[in-house]
C-alpha cells in the first residue's frame, strides 16, 4: 500500500534578547553554573515578574515576517508541572490568547511552491538545566538558561515528506536570523524542533494516529528523526500493529526514535492566566514601529541578489538562506567586479570550511573584502586558480589579507617568459620518453609534461604561458 | 522604669514621632519599651515568631543619629512597627509560619520594607499569621496560635492574627499585614485595632510572598485612623517591579483626616445584615449607621445581589493560584527538605507533606482540583465570571452611593478550637469581607463598640477602587466623635 506521511512541527527558538523574559538577568550561553540567575529567575518566594518589552517585540517580529495576524490583546498563562529545572513549578507561556496565529509560510520543494501554514507562534520562559554526577546518585541543576526567553511556534499539519520539512525549518531559521529574532545556534540549543507525525494510506481523509518526537537539535537529525519515524509507523501498519499516540526520542546515533515513559503523557498542565503580570496589549502604534524595523526578507533579497549582481536562481536561494551568508556575500561583491566567482567561492570553498569546521556563517574567520580580494588576485592574473585555494586556506587560518600571503608566501604567477623557459628545458631533457611520444603524436604527453613543469614551478607559473613556450620548444626539436 | 515603658508603649505613631520630633524621647528609649512589652506579653500572647532586639536597637540608634540636629524629619521616623511573616526581610527569616521556610533567610527585602526604612522605621520582629495566610483564626501557624489580647482563649482573628494581636497589646506601635481575603480587616476588628485593606495595585507585593496573586495586598494594622494615613503614605505607590502596581498619583493621606462627612452617601447592602450575622454586631453597625446619620451623611440601603457567590467564588480562585504559587516549595532550592526519599517523586511527595500543615495542603488539593482539565471550566473558569459580576454589583452600587457599610466579620473573637473542626464554617467568617478582595476594592475595618462579652466589634467601610482618602475620612470622623478606636487599651 502507498502511505502518506503527515508532519507538522512546533519549534523553539530563543530569542536573542540581552535580558531574560522577567527580570534584568543576561540571556548570553555558557558562563560557571547560576551564574546568569537571580531571586527573580531562580522563583524565590516573593518576586515577582516584569515582562521585558523587547521579547513581545522580537516575537511580533518574528508573527509579521510569517505572515501571522497580531493579536492587540493577549495574555500570558502558567504552565504548571513539578521538575527541579523550573524553579517556579510553572512555567510562564500562554495558553489560548497567542501573540501571533494564523500566518503561513511559502516553501519551494522540486520546483512546486507550496503554502505550509503556522497556527500560532507565543512568547514563554525556557528552563534551567539538569547536571546528572557521573556517579548517577546526584544530579545538580543549573539555573542560567531559567527564564531565557521563547518563542513557541507551531505550524499545521501541511508537510507531507523531510524534504518539505527541511524545507520549512530552513526558511523558517532564515527568517529568524533575518529579523534578528534569534541567533538559530542549533548546537547551543536556542533553536530545537518537534515533530509530530502521523502516516495513512494515500487518499484516506482521516488523519492517522500521531506521534511526537522532542527536541531535535540539528537539521539532520530531523529530516532523520522524520524519515525513520515515518519508516517505523509505517512498518507497524504494514504488520497490521496500532500506533500508540506518545511523545518519542530521536537517537541520532543509532537511528531509530524510541518511546518515552508513560509518565511524561499524563501530565496535566492545569493552564490558568498568570495572575502576577497584566495582558499584553500592541496598539497600532507600536504595531507599526515593529512592522517598520523588519529588514529586507529572505525572498525579497534573493530577489534583489539576482538583479542586483547577476548571479543564477540557485546561487542566490542558496546563499541567502543563511542570513550572515548572504550578508558576507553582498559585503564582498559590494567591493568586487566579479560577483559570479565570489558566490562560487561561498558556495564551494566556504561552505565547505564552515561544514568541515562545524562553525556558524556568522562565526566565519575571514572577512567579506578578503574573499573580494582574493578573488581580484585571480582575476588579474596575479596568482593562479589553484594557489588561491592555497591562500584561502592560510585566510581561514590566519585571519590574515590574501595580498600580504601571496606576497610574503612568494606565491605570484610566474609571467617571466625566461624563468618558464628555463625550467621547460629542464623538464623537456629530463623526460626524454614523453617528449618523444609528443613527437609520434601522442598528445597525452603534452599533459604530463604541463603538469611537471607545474610541479616544478610548485604552481606559480603562468598555465597560459607554460602552454605556448612549451609548444615552441618542443617544435624546436 | 516599667511604668514609663509602658506610657511610651500607649503612644500611637503619631503621638511618639511627635515626641521624638521635640527630643521629648529617643528613638532608643522608644525601641527598648516595645522590646520590653515584647519580653513581658509574647510568651502569653504568641503575636511574634522572630523577634529582632538587637537588629531594631542597632537600627533604633542609627535612626537617632541620623535625626540629630536634623529638622526635616520624615513622620514616622524612629517608630517601632511589626511585620507579618510573610513579608520579606532581608537577612532575618521569612517564615510565613510555615515549617516549610523554617530555616528561609531571604536575601531582599520587601518594597515595602524598603520604604518603611527609607521613613526611618524601626523594624522589631516578624508577626505570627495563619499558615501562608491561609486561615481566619491564626491557629493554624505552625509555630504556636496567637491568643486574642482582649481574652486568651479567643482566637485573635487570621491570618494576619500576629500582627492585629501585636498592635492591640501593644507589642509594636503599627504592623503591616496583608489582606487575602480578610486577613488585615478580619483580625483588626477581632483584636479593636484599625487595618486598611488598600486597592489592589496600590502597595507593591514584591516582596510578599504569595498567597493568591491577584487577590493579596499589604496593608497596615493600626491603633487609630491618623496613623493608618501615615502608614499608607509611606507605603502606598507604583512600583515598577510588580506589574500589577497601578501608575497613578497616590495622594497625601493625612490630608483626609478630616471630621467631616457631611453629604457622604453610605451605602448599607441588604445582603451583609441576613442570617448569620450575630445580633450584638449587627445592632453596633446600625448604631454606627445612625451615628453618621447624625453627623450629617446620607445612608442608603443597597443592594448586592451577587454577595451569597463571593465565598465559594473566593475559595476557588484563591486556591487555585495558591496552588500554583506554593508549587515552588518542593524541597529543591531553599526551605525543608525531606530527611530521605527514595527518588525526585518521592522528594517531592514527602517534603510537601512534611513541610505543609493541613489547611495549606487542603487548599492546594482544592486548587489543584478546580485548574484540572474536565473541572477548569465549571470552576476556575465560573468562579472568574462570578468574579466579574460581584465587581460588576460594587460599580452599580458606586453609582448611588460614596462608601458601602456593614460588619466585617458576622461575629466577634471565637473561642481557640471552637471551629477547627468545620473548615467550611471557619471559611464562612469571611462572608463580608472577600468581595472586596475579588472586586479589587479597598476596604478598612475599625472599631465600633464591643459585645456582651466585652470582645471588640468592627465596623467596615467599603470604597472604590483608590478611595482610601474617603475611607479615611469617614473613618477619622466616627472615631473623632466616638472615642471609639484602638488607643483604648485592650486591658493587659
Ligand atoms: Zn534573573
Amino acid at each position: 500500500m502507498e502511505y502518506e506521511v503527515v508532519i507538522g512541527l512546533e519549534i523553539h527558538a530563543e530569542l536573542a534578547t540581552k535580558s531574560k523574559i522577567y527580570c534584568g538577568c543576561t540571556t548570553e550561553f555558557g558562563g560557571e553554573p547560576n551564574t546568569h540567575c537571580c531571586p527573580i529567575c531562580t522563583g524565590m518566594p516573593g518576586v515577582l515578574p516584569v515582562l521585558n518589552k523587547t521579547v513581545v517585540e522580537y516575537a511580533v517580529r518574528a508573527g509579521l515576517a510569517t505572515n501571522c495576524t497580531i493579536s492587540s490583546f493577549s495574555k500570558q498563562d502558567r504552565k504548571n508541572y513539578f521538575y527541579p529545572d523550573l524553579p517556579k513549578a510553572y512555567q510562564t507561556s500562554q495558553y489560548d490568547l497567542p501573540l501571533c496565529k494564523n500566518g503561513y509560510l511559502e516553501i519551494e520543494v522540486d520546483g512546486e511552491v507550496k503554502k505550509i501554514g503556522i497556527t500560532r507562534i507565543h512568547i514563554e520562559e525556557d528552563a534551567g538545566k539538569l547536571i546528572h554526577d557521573e556517579s548517577g546518585r546526584v544530579s545538580y541543576v543549573d539555573y542560567n538558561r531559567c527564564g531565557v526567553p521563547l518563542i513557541e511556534i507551531v505550524t499545521e499539519p501541511d508537510m507531507r515528506s523531510s524534504s518539505e520539512v527541511k524545507a520549512f525549518f530552513e526558511k523558517l531559521k532564515s527568517i529568524l536570523e533575518y529579523t534578528s529574532v534569534s541567533d538559530c545556534k542549533m548546537q547551543e540549543g536556542s533553536l530545537r524542533a518537534d515533530v509530530n507525525l502521523s502516516v495513512r494510506p494515500k487518499g484516506q481523509k482521516e488523519l492517522g494516529t500521531r506521534t511526537e518526537i522532542k527536541n531535535l537539535n540539528s537539521v539532520r537529525a530531523i529530516v532523520r528523526a522524520v524519515d525513520g519515524e515515518a519508516r517505523r509507523q509505517i512498518s507497524v501498519l504494514e504488520r497490521n500493529g496500532v500506533i500508540v499516540q506518545e511523545t518519542r526520542r530521536w537517537d541520532d546515533e543509532k537511528g531509530e526514535s524510541y518511546s518515552m515513559r508513560d509518565k511524561e503523557e499524563a501530565h496535566d498542565y492545569r493552564y490558568f492566566p498568570e495572575p502576577d503580570l497584566t495582558p499584553i496589549v500592541v496598539d497600532e502604534a507600536w504595531l507599526d514601529k515593529i512592522r517598520s524595523s523588519i529588514p529586507e526578507l529572505p525572498d525579497d533579497r534573493r530577489k534583489r541578489f539576482m538583479a542586483e549582481y547577476g548571479i543564477p536562481a540557485y546561487d542566490a536561494a542558496l546563499i541567502t538562506g543563511s542570513k550572515p551568508l548572504a550578508d558576507f556575500f553582498e559585503a564582498a561583491a559590494k567591493v568586487s567586479r566579479n560577483a559570479k566567482s565570489i558566490s562560487n567561492w561561498i558556495m564551494g570553498d566556504v561552505m565547505k570550511k564552515l561544514n568541515d569546521t562545524g562553525l556558524e556563517p556568522s562565526d566565519m574567520p575571514i572577512k567579506p573584502e578578503s574573499l573580494s580580494k582574493l578573488v581580484s588576485l585571480i582575476d588579474e592574473n596575479v596568482i593562479s586558480g589553484k594557489i588561491a585555494k592555497q591562500v584561502f586556506d592560510i585566510m581561514w587560518d590566519t585571519r590574515k589579507d590574501p595580498a600580504d600571503i601571496v606576497e610574503k608566501k612568494g606565491l605570484k604567477v610566474v609571467t617571466d617568459t625566461d624563468a618558464i623557459r628555463s625550467v621547460i628545458i629542464q623538464v623537456i631533457s629530463a623526460n626524454p620518453k614523453s617528449v618523444e611520444d609528443y613527437k609520434s603524436g601522442k598528445t597525452k604527453a603534452m599533459g604530463f609534461l604541463v603538469g611537471q613543469i607545474m610541479h616544478e614551478t610548485k604552481g606559480k607559473a603562468d598555465p597560459q604561458a607554460v602552454n605556448r613556450l612549451l609548444k615552441e620548444e618542443l617544435d624546436k626539436l | 522604669m516599667e511604668g514609663s515603658f509602658l506610657e511610651l508603649t500607649k503612644l500611637t505613631a503619631l503621638m511618639a514621632a511627635e515626641k521624638i520630633r521635640k527630643r521629648e524621647i529617643s528613638v532608643i528609649e522608644l525601641t527598648n519599651a516595645y522590646l520590653a512589652r515584647i519580653d513581658e506579653l509574647n510568651g502569653a500572647i504568641g503575636a511574634y515568631i522572630t523577634v529582632c532586639a538587637e537588629q531594631a536597637l542597632r537600627q533604633a540608634e542609627s535612626v537617632q543619629k541620623k535625626l540629630d540636629g536634623r529638622e526635616n524629619i520624615l513622620p514616622l521616623a524612629g517608630i517601632p512597627a511589626g511585620i507579618k511573616d510573610n513579608i520579606c526581610t532581608r537577612d532575618v527569616k521569612t517564615t510565613c509560619a510555615s515549617k516549610m521556610l523554617d530555616n528561609f533567610f531571604p536575601p531582599y527585602d520587601a518594597a515595602v520594607i524598603e520604604k518603611l526604612s527609607e521613613s526611618n522605621v524601626v523594624i522589631l520582629g516578624k508577626l505570627n499569621m495563619d499558615e501562608f495566610a491561609m486561615g481566619s483564626s491564626n491557629e493554624n501557624s505552625w509555630y504556636m496560635p496567637v491568643k486574642n489580647p482582649w481574652d486568651h482563649e479567643r482566637v485573635p482573628g487570621g491570618s494576619s492574627g500576629g500582627a492585629a494581636a501585636a498592635v492591640a497589646s501593644h507589642m509594636s506601635c503599627f504592623a503591616l499585614g496583608s489582606d487575602t481575603g480578610g486577613s488585615i480587616r478580619q483580625p483588626a476588628s477581632f483584636c479593636g485595632v484599625v487595618g486598611l485593606k488598600p486597592t489592589y495595585g496600590a502597595v507593591s507585593r514584591f516582596g510578599l510572598i504569595a498567597f493568591a496573586s491577584s487577590l493579596d495586598q499589604i496593608g497596615p494594622i493600626t491603633r487609630d485612623v491618623a496613623d493608618c494615613a501615615l502608614v499608607m503614605n509611606v507605603i502606598a505607590g507604583h512600583d515598577p517591579l510588580d506589574s500589577t502596581s497601578v501608575d497613578i498619583e497616590y495622594p497625601d493621606y493625612t490630608t483626609f483626616l478630616k471630621n467631616d462627612v457631611k453629604g457622604l452617601k453610605i451605602g448599607l447592602p441588604k445582603e451583609y445584615f441576613g442570617s448569620g450575622l450575630h445580633e450584638e454586631v449587627k445592632a453596633k453597625i446600625l448604631d454606627a449607621a445612625k451615628a453618621y446619620e447624625s453627623y450629617g451623611a446620607i445612608i442608603e440601603e443597597i443592594s448586592l445581589p451577587f454577595t451569597e457567590y463571593a465565598i465559594p467564588a473566593y475559595y476557588i480562585i484563591s486556591s487555585a493560584e495558591a496552588s500554583s504559587n506554593l508549587a515552588r516549595y518542593d524541597g529543591i532550592k531553599y526551605g525543608y527538605r525531606a530527611k530521605e526519599y527514595s527518588d525526585i517523586i518521592d522528594l517531592y511527595k514527602k517534603t510537601r507533606s512534611e513541610g505543609f500543615g493541613t489547611e495549606v495542603k487542603r487548599r492546594i488539593m482544592l486548587g489543584t482540583y478546580a485548574l484540572s482539565s474536565g473541572y477548569y471550566d465549571a470552576y476556575y473558569k465560573k468562579a472568574l465570571k462570578v468574579r466579574r459580576l460581584i465587581f460588576e454589583d460594587f460599580q452599580k452600587a458606586y453609582q448611588k452611593v460614596d462608601v458601602i457599610l456593614g460588619p466585617t466579620s458576622p461575629v466577634t473573637a471565637f473561642k481557640i478550637g471552637e471551629k477547627t473542626a468545620n473548615p467550611l464554617e471557619m471559611y464562612l467568617s469571611d462572608v463580608y469581607t472577600v468581595s472586596v478582595n475579588i472586586a479589587g476594592l479597598c476596604a478598612i475595618s475599625l472599631p465600633c463598640g464591643f459585645d456582651s462579652k466585652g470582645l471588640p466589634v468592627g465596623m467596615q467601610l467599603i470604597g472604590k477602587p483608590f478611595d482610601e482618602g474617603t475611607l479615611i475620612r469617614a473613618a477619622y470622623t466616627y472615631e473623632s466623635n466616638t472615642g471609639k478606636s484602638g488607643v483604648t487599651n485592650c486591658g493587659i
